[in-house]
């Protein structure tokens, strides 16, 4: 099999852009990548584009407007994973030898407040149950209940992913918060404030990836090597996994897809949780983020409010995460978010972060969302 | 004035309500709502079953933002029971304050108001209420909305 690198890079920010369409933002970022690439018209054979919003064809519609169609463009929906999953379609494209270089873009224009999902039916809207900060807010209360974490800890998560923003140009919220703030905000749905819960928004990512083996332009920013892309979906039984059942079994032992996504990168890409320097992880949500640390493997099952009280994930400590500032930072447009990672994670390994972590030779971005999707991703110098 | 429920086939009305479930003739699970096949083992052998009305309380909380497509009224509980089949439920509990909700407290499964159709006709819905609660209304009271007043179309 072949190997995969990471030729370039591109991002729009995050924020609100009411004079932007989804298909404006995403020539930014595939142009910003495929110009670091060196790439053009005819040097790349496929294209995936992932978008949770965008409709139909919506990948198209970037390429139509720089003319560089005529290849196949593929659409691709795994919710807050959609760019895991379009990164991996076209990494194993790469490795079995059908491409050369891959274009990998994720595109979105959320609409503002909850997000309205057809993943419910009429009667689940009806009776309340389509409330999605909800189910973020009972996985937060068994974190809770399992792992004694307490808001105090959430508060902290918050707290480190605005710091980190701040030296984000392309994130939505740039200004430092304090503890007492997010626990002034108003209560979403107990135990989760306001300013614990990421904001839905609009943005775009590009990513391309090339036969390590191949000859490209662009190698003066240094090389990086994709490692593992890795996704999977739900095990049957577990009534808080991110596939949103209406009901589950009496059991706790249900691996979660995060935890499978990471096992099979892990061993995909020949390293171990102890082995990375940086790590992009779903804060969706402030204890999302304390149980991807645990459902990850970065800690000892139970063990994520010691690692946050510790200061190991802040930048500057032992492993730190989130040094883009996070969804809680940059705002998640579903589609993009993932492959936002990508960018910050690339830039970390070149030596190019705003945040930058000294040294940082393996990487690892980890994204899960409805399906249940779970995507992992690991990079390395 | 008629009721209808909010889907049919969810649960059964009357003075002691129950949700319809499925159990899988093949591995023995349960699951809500019923469902030809089983999610667990793949199994299409399944049987229609009434599950148990009461249950404990093992996750919870409150939505105080009325969520998209949802015309009743804030805040509501909604949290997860576990039932003595083995099964753990997502529902809407008549009691909207978390602080007075406790891991294993008893709850009953009651029918509550969820608003108002296009014909004036009220919507039920199934909700869990804490046991004290739950038996303090009589079973008509919860039907005509007492237990999940709050809740409930005027």
């Amino acid at each position: 099999m072949s190997a995969v690198d990471v030729a370039g890079v591109g991002i729009h920010p995050f924020g609100r852009f009411e004079d932007r369409t989804i298909t404006d933002m995403g020539v930014v970022a595939v142009r910003a990548a495929l110009a670091e690439a060196g790439v053009g018209r005819g040097g790349f054979q496929a294209a995936f584009c992932g978008t949770a919003y965008g409709g139909v064809a919506s990948g198209h519609k970037v390429l139509s407007r720089l003319g560089l169609t005529g290849m196949p463009i593929v659409d691709v929906e795994a919710g807050c994973a959609s760019g895991s999953a379009a990164l991996m379609l076209a990494a194993q494209s790469i490795r079995g030898g059908a491409h050369d270089t891959v274009l990998v873009f994720g595109i979105e224009k959320m609409p503002k407040g909850m997000i309205r999902s057809s993943f419910f039916e009429p009667w689940q809207e009806d009776t309340g149950l389509a409330a999605t900060p909800a189910y973020f807010a009972l996985r937060a209360q068994r974190l809770m209940h399992t792992s004694g974490v307490t808001k105090d800890h959430l508060a902290a998560v918050v707290v480190k992913n605005r710091r980190h923003g701040v030296a984000n140009p392309d994130a939505m919220f740039r200004r430092e918060v304090d503890a007492d703030a997010v626990l002034g905000s108003r209560v979403v749905c107990e135990p989760l404030h306001l300013w614990m819960l990421c904001s839905p928004n609009e943005g775009a990512a590009a990513v391309v990836l090339t036969r390590g083996d191949a000859t490209r332009a662009g190698t003066a920013r240094g090389s990086v090597r994709l490692r593992a892309a890795v996704v999977r979906s739900h095990l049957p039984g577990s009534v808080l996994s991110e596939s949103t059942p209406m009901s589950g079994l009496v059991d706790d032992a249900v691996a979660a897809p995060t935890t499978l996504a990471a096992t099979a990168a892990f061993e995909e890409a020949g390293v171990g949780p102890a082995d990375l320097d940086v790590v992009e992880c779903q804060d969706t949500d402030a204890a999302r983020e304390l149980l991807s640390y645990e459902e990850l493997g970065l800690c000892e099952p139970g063990g994520s409010g010691a690692m946050i009280d510790e200061g190991a994930t802040s930048f500057g400590g032992r492993l730190p995460v989130n040094t883009s500032g996070g969804l809680l930072s940059k705002g998640e447009p579903l589609g993009a978010s993932a492959l936002g990672q990508i960018v910050e994670l690339v830039r970390q390994l070149r030596g190019e972060a705003a945040n930058q972590v000294e040294g940082a030779r393996l990487a690892l971005a980890h994204t899960v969302g409805r399906g249940a999707n779970a995507g992992v991703v690991v990079l390395s110098r | 004035m008629h009721a209808v429920p909010v889907r049919p086939g969810l649960f059964t009305e009357g003075e002691s309500p129950h949700l319809l479930g499925s159990r899988c003739r093949a591995c023995g699970a349960h699951s809500f709502p019923r469902a030809d096949t089983c999610s667990y083992c793949s199994s299409d052998g399944t049987e229609a079953v009434e599950l148990s009305a009461r249950g404990r309380l093992w996750a919870w909380t409150a939505v105080t933002t009325a969520p998209p497509g949802y015309r009743g009224d804030v805040p509501y509980g909604l949290g997860v029971v576990e039932l003595p089949e083995g099964v753990r439920v997502v529902t809407r509990l008549t009691e909207a304050d978390p602080a007075r909700l406790a891991a294993g407290q008893d709850v009953e499964m009651v029918l509550v108001s969820l608003h108002r159709d296009e014909d004036g006709q009220r919507v039920l819905g199934y909700a869990f209420a804490p046991r004290d609660e739950a038996t303090d209304a009589a079973p008509g009271d919860a039907v005509a909305g007492v237990a999940g007043g709050r809740a409930g179309a005027p």
